[in-house]
């Protein structure tokens, strides 16, 4: 296997994977295929302490791909609804998730696009973003990393809280946020500059600084040396292969572009 | 005298009235009293205020203008993200929303089932949600930490519609899904619970002993009980039945235009339910559909 052998879907896999590497053990939530195959990865080589679902309402032994069915799973525990959000309350859940937009202050967005009370597009519902952001570690993914995604100024409606102390309420203790990586098909990012900056902390293959802060509608800090996100390794594509039987992998990414740039 | 409390789906819907608080059971596509909404659809009613954790169920209510105000944390079918009728009636501000999370909806759910008038949270900090009226409102920690705190308003109901896979003409019931999901704080936030059930047995069958982690309610909180086999589809009912995937898709096919709605509508909501089952593939067809995957 060559290095030009991956795909970004497999890339992107791999970087989620390192989201819950030092977590110890909790809940990982990967919403969408390449999170929970990320989520899975994990779990598989790197923290096997992680409590995974069939995103129904089973913990299984091992973890489940997306398409894969709990009825042919070893089932570890019960994740019902209830004890989701009572095991959240608690900060034992790390979830990676899948806004449409997000901020400067890792605010997001999955409710409308346009106004709130007439939307040019309503989506989903905040959901569970707002009570998830103030209770456990989050890391995001976008498939598509461009200025529709990452917004200037403040998301059309701010589902989930971010490093933004204007919208915290009086005196008390700051609220838990605990904002983590954003995984995109450009770069990997953090919240480690200054107040919580976005900061680069990895360019995918062939990808420049500059093509990742145009494609961002806000200020991204430049570390000054910043490495190329690693290649997945052969193990971990060959965990990949294994977990993904059907590889949905393929078909998350439009025409499954290669995840170095150079082999295309 | 023995108490009996079964009722027809239609006599359910008589005792609702316009402008009513409804809860909703169940998640998204999953064990939602979908024969009791088509019957809604069906009915005059009007003006309602509808809460739950929403799905086919919400967006068949909003396609037939029932909903005068929508509580809610989400519209979706899981597997087709999308709610469309959800989608057009928010896009043209058909009704009026309160949005929130689906742990503030537990809450004020919860609030309610404890005759509170609020309980306080975390949730909602730092977003957008707050800036609803009725979310507007804080509450600060009478203790040395002094944190200030959302108040979520307690969401009282005037009735819940469940559907569970058991009851006895008493109104004790059985929910054997793997997830009872927020059923019970429905029930518990409600004057009255109208519960269809797929199958009405007789107490002894539903062996009690065995099953009472299935019984989620008292059966004092259950008003009345229809029997309504396959009452939940294209929702799932699990084990009994699974959600049917390709009959949501002919339902979101069903959105695309006002003609197509008219003629989902005509096939799939103005029909009895035995005509219904008809249309969607028979009985036989609907206990066949595999588990999805999720």
């Amino acid at each position: 296997m060559t290095d030009s052998s991956y795909s970004m879907a497999e890339l992107m896999i791999a970087a989620a994977a390192q989201a819950w590497r030092n977590d110890g053990e909790l809940a990982a939530t990967g919403i969408g295929p390449l999170p929970r195959l990320g989520a899975g990865l994990c779990k598989l080589l790197y923290n096997p302490a992680l409590a995974t679902t069939d995103g129904e309402c089973w913990f299984t032994s091992e973890p489940l791909p997306p398409g894969g069915k709990s009825s042919d799973a070893e089932i570890e525990g019960w994740a019902n609804y209830d004890r989701i959000f009572s095991g959240l309350w608690t900060g034992k859940r790390h979830a990676m998730v899948a806004p449409v937009q997000i901020d400067r202050f890792g605010q997001t967005n999955i409710s409308v696009i346009g106004d709130h009370a007439r939307p040019k597009a309503a989506m989903l519902g905040a959901r569970g973003f707002p009570g998830n952001s103030v209770h456990h570690p989050n890391s995001f993914f976008f498939p598509t990393h461009n200025t529709r995604a990452f917004v200037p100024g403040e998301v059309d409606y701010v589902c989930s809280a971010g490093y933004n102390p204007d919208r915290y309420l009086g005196d008390g203790p700051l609220p838990a946020i605990d904002l983590r990586i954003i995984v995109t098909n450009l770069a990997v990012m953090d919240f480690g500059g200054p107040n919580h900056a976005v900061r680069v902390v990895s360019l995918h293959p062939g990808v420049t600084f500059d093509e990742v802060q145009d494609n961002t509608g806000f200020p991204v800090l430049r570390p000054e040396t910043i490495p190329t996100t690693p290649a997945p390794t052969a193990e971990e594509l060959a965990t990949i292969d294994k977990l993904d039987v059907k590889g949905v992998r393929h078909k998350v990414l439009k025409d499954n572009p290669p995840g170095d740039r150079k082999a295309a | 005298m023995t108490l009996n409390k079964t009722m027809t789906i239609d006599d359910i819907v008589d005792q609702l009235s316009d402008g009513m608080t409804i809860g909703i059971g169940g998640w998204a596509t999953r064990r939602k009293p979908m024969a009791l909404v088509r019957a809604i659809a069906r009915s005059s009613l009007k003006d309602l205020t509808v809460v739950a954790y929403g799905g086919p169920d919400v967006g068949l209510l909003a396609a037939t203008g029932k909903i005068r105000k929508l509580i809610f944390s989400f519209v979706s079918m899981d597997q087709i993200p999308l709610e469309p009728h959800f989608r057009a009636a928010r896009q043209s501000a058909a009704f009026e929303i309160l949005e929130l999370d689906e742990g503030l909806l537990h809450w004020g759910l919860r609030a309610a089932a404890m005759r509170l008038p609020f309980l306080p949270t975390r949730i909602g900090i730092g977003t957008d949600l707050l800036k609803q009226a009725e979310l507007s409102k804080t509450v600060t920690s009478p203790f040395a930490d002094g944190e200030t705190l959302v108040a979520m308003p307690a969401l009282r109901l005037d009735v819940a519609l469940l559907h569970v896979h058991r009851s006895d003409v008493r109104g004790n019931v059985l929910t054997l899904s793997p997830d009872p999901f927020f059923d019970e704080l429905f029930s518990r936030a409600a004057e009255k619970t109208f519960v269809t059930a797929e199958k009405i047995v007789p107490t002894a069958d539903l062996q009690m002993r065995a099953n009472s982690r299935f019984n989620l309610v008292e059966r004092p909180l259950i008003t009345g009980v229809a029997e309504a086999p396959f009452g939940a589809h294209p929702t799932s009912a699990a084990p009994d039945y699974q959600l049917d995937l390709g009959h949501l898709k002919t339902y979101v096919e069903g959105a695309a235009s006002p003609e197509a709605w008219a003629d989902y509508r005509a096939k799939f909501v103005d029909v009895t339910d035995d005509a219904y089952l008809a249309a969607v593939g028979g009985a036989e067809a609907v206990k066949s559909i595999p588990q999805p995957a999720y």
